[in-house]
């Protein structure tokens, strides 16, 4: 039976990663994503996994090689950060419109300038467009999970989509959390080997990555966004799945003391949890606040979070990433696009804060949810508030 | 190693030609295109079973419009700079799935190709990368000298004094001003087993150089001249004279470097390098003195090559290929 154990929670996911049984893992160092990919050579010259461990010279080689690697039907893996992830832009497109099922951790990390090895969500955010099934975890074990979930997802053949598992660097990656592990018979239940629709085999083969004219161009993003929009019928079937097999359960929106609440705070991450301690403070002192903590952000679960913020009076939105000369951040664009068409609309007051590491206490959410009241009955009108800037 | 490796090698001939064309007609090249032709006769030698991966550039566009292809092999392309990166990938995925008995064992030939501008240019990063580690597979740089897709945009593989787009004959700048950078010596410093050059107007030469780099074990590097009617402003009639001219006026020998050893093509009396401009209007604008500082140069180059043979092959044969060889 599983084991409850305290790892840190790079550790754990690589744990997930051996489990999944992975065939190739390509990767480059950057700094808060190294511990991963660090534990996953020892398993491999170790003899523990079975995989090839392709050490690229860059990340865009990273993702090019994971994309030849599940191009011929192998279950690939790689993990990066910030710039990172800027590097492999190009091919994260491709990587999705391949339609090949990657998966990928992403160690939350500020993009510079100035160069920044802590936390925040611009990172990925730039990446919010590239056609990947994206997911945020709130803690250790939601990694170790959602990592193992995220191979079953990708190579579901209605999906065939990478999926990036989102955990925010140092605060999540660096910190050690009571994780409770599967042993290997138990995640074979739940995860079988790829069997990948296409496959590039001299037996039978396909041209892969054609050139698109357009007239063909725009009916293949078409099906990338059919597949996308449809991941989430497989998203929430793997995570049934996994809740009968283990026990713990998840959603594609959590709601935390949402009952009569008037103020939500939205959060995304592992500042969720910091979130809700405010949330429990505030509810002491008889205020009806709550939270939503959004999981499943690529594709946005709208008629989920929805019904979560039924009721709701105001929204307090807080973003870890800028859309600089825009309206806030892209947690906040997403919510208030998703109400506009609504007749009865919570008043929505979009906050940016945390950026480059900058620490997010419980002070801060409750300085946010005293804001977004205030803001709310004076109907102030704004497009963001930067929280925490020093003017001297 | 790689006489272990060759022990089945058999030099083609023009009877033993393989039946195989992993990359069909009806592709959508330029008339008189050298570097499909190349392609060809590459992708011909090395054969099924076969993985193609290609850069973004030329020979991707014209075989793979969507819902065409020219490829009766499988075939993947990604992007411009990683075609290498690809293939590492490609080759590594392959193994492991043959090792954990998920896919059938046999020897699969993972051929990478990139243009001059991929190789040389933005693609030498990840080529190096790949090289490095030492995975099985054969790398083709098909070299016409410029990044001819995009509309004859100069390289770092553009040489000396030709002229480009963005390299003009001007009234200043007379063409290009920088000297081809010699990527045959890049890969030879990556110590790999195999690194060779080869021109589509020595075919014979040419399909058994990419044999060899396919049965070593461990990365080669085929680096292909492959000319470019449309780029070059020559003829298109006129790709294999000048791929052969490019040879005999040592411009472009023809050498291999099996495990460090040289072994070039003698070529000692060459033509003057001014027989290979005059069909191209690309050279059109140099004037002798330019002509002199190039012939120079291909001088000098040539002779560096020799002793290179000299130092690393003491045994090397000395005097020139018989014609018809030279020919096929």
């Amino acid at each position: 039976m599983a084991r409850r154990v305290g790892m840190e929670v790079s550790i754990a996911i690589s744990e997930a990663v051996k489990l999944a049984n992975v065939d190739v893992i390509s990767a480059y160092p950057i700094t808060p994503q190294t511990h991963i990919v660090e534990h996953l050579s020892e398993f491999v010259n170790d003899g523990e996994l079975q995989s090839a461990f392709i050490p690229v010279e860059s990340e865009h080689s990273a993702l090019s090689a994971a994309v030849g690697s599940a191009a011929v039907g192998a279950r690939t893996f790689t993990a990066t950060s910030s710039q990172g992830l800027a590097l492999m832009h190009e091919i994260m497109y491709v990587a999705s419109s391949l339609r090949l099922p990657l998966v990928m951790s992403v160690v939350n990390r500020a993009l510079s300038a100035p160069i920044n090895i802590w936390n925040d969500l611009s990172d990925i955010m730039a990446e919010r467009d590239s056609g990947w099934v994206q997911l945020f975890a709130i803690n250790g074990q939601e990694a170790f999970d959602l990592t193992l979930q995220a191979f079953k997802i990708a190579e579901d053949p209605r999906v065939l989509l990478p999926v990036a598992v989102n955990l925010d660097g140092f605060i999540l990656s660096h910190v050690i959390e009571p994780i409770e592990l599967l042993e290997q018979q138990e995640v074979d239940q739940f995860l079988t080997p790829f069997q990948p629709v296409l496959r590039l085999d001299p037996d039978k083969p396909v041209s892969l990555g054609a050139f698109g004219s357009p007239d063909v161009f725009i009916e293949v993003k078409k099906q990338i966004e059919e597949a996308l929009i449809g991941s989430q019928k497989v998203v929430t079937e793997v995570w049934k799945d996994f809740g009968r097999l283990f026990g713990r359960n998840y959603k594609p929106v959590e709601s935390y003391k949402t009952k009569d609440a008037e103020t939500l705070l939205i959060t995304m991450g592992s500042i969720s949890e910091t979130a809700m301690t405010a949330v429990d403070v505030l509810r002491e002192k008889g205020q009806k606040v709550g939270l939503i903590h959004i999981r499943l952000w690529r594709p946005f679960p709208f008629k989920e979070f929805l019904q979560a913020i039924k009721g709701a009076k105001v929204l307090a939105v807080l973003d870890r990433a800028l859309v600089p000369g825009g309206v806030g951040g892209p947690v906040g664009l997403e919510v208030k696009s998703a109400l506009y068409a609504k007749d009865e609309r919570p008043y929505v007051a979009e906050f940016v804060a945390g950026l480059g590491g900058r620490d997010l206490t419980v002070e801060i959410f409750i300085e946010v949810v005293d804001k977004a009241e205030r803001y709310a009955q004076k109907q102030k009108d704004f497009q963001y508030e930067l929280i925490g800037v020093r003017e001297k | 190693m790689i006489a272990q490796d060759l022990k089945e090698f058999k030099k083609f001939t023009p009877k033993t030609l393989p039946r195989e064309e992993p990359l069909v007609s009806g592709h959508r090249a330029c008339q008189g295109c050298g570097e499909v032709l190349a392609l060809r006769l590459v992708a011909k030698a090395i054969g099924s079973p076969m993985i193609a991966v290609s850069a973004t550039g030329c020979m991707e566009i014209i075989s793979s419009p969507f819902p065409q292809t020219a490829w009766a092999v499988p075939w993947l392309h990604v992007a411009f700079e990683n075609a290498a990166a690809v293939a590492s990938g490609v080759e590594a995925g392959l193994k492991i799935l043959m090792e954990k008995k998920r896919i059938p064992e046999k020897s699969i030939n993972v051929v990478a190709f990139a243009g001059d501008g991929g190789t040389a240019d933005i693609g030498l990063q990840a080529l190096s990368g790949a090289m490095e580690r030492g995975h099985n597979f054969v790398y083709v740089c098909l070299d016409n000298e410029a990044y001819m897709n995009t509309g004859i945009q100069r390289s770092s593989s553009t040489p000396f004094g030709a002229m480009t787009t963005t390299s003009p004959a001007g009234k200043l700048i007379p063409g290009q001003t920088t000297w081809k950078k010699n990527m045959p010596a890049i890969m030879a410093a990556h110590n790999i087993p195999y690194v060779a050059t080869a021109s589509p107007a020595f075919y014979l030469d040419l399909m058994n150089k990419a044999k060899k780099a396919s049965m070593i074990k461990g990365p080669a590097y085929l680096h292909v001249y492959a000319s470019c009617p449309t780029g070059w402003r020559h003829g298109s009639d006129l790709a294999i004279e000048v791929s052969r001219k490019v040879v005999e006026t040592n411009i472009f020998p023809l050498y291999e470097i099996e495990e460090g050893r040289y072994t070039v093509r003698k070529n000692n009396n060459p033509k003057p390098v001014e027989e290979y401009f005059k069909q191209q209007r690309r050279f059109a604008h140099l004037t002798p003195d330019m002509i002199k500082v190039i012939q120079d140069r291909v001088d000098r180059d040539y002779q560096r090559l020799l002793q290179m043979e000299a130092l690393t092959n003491p045994g090397a044969v000395k005097k020139e290929e018989p014609k018809e060889e030279a020919g096929g």
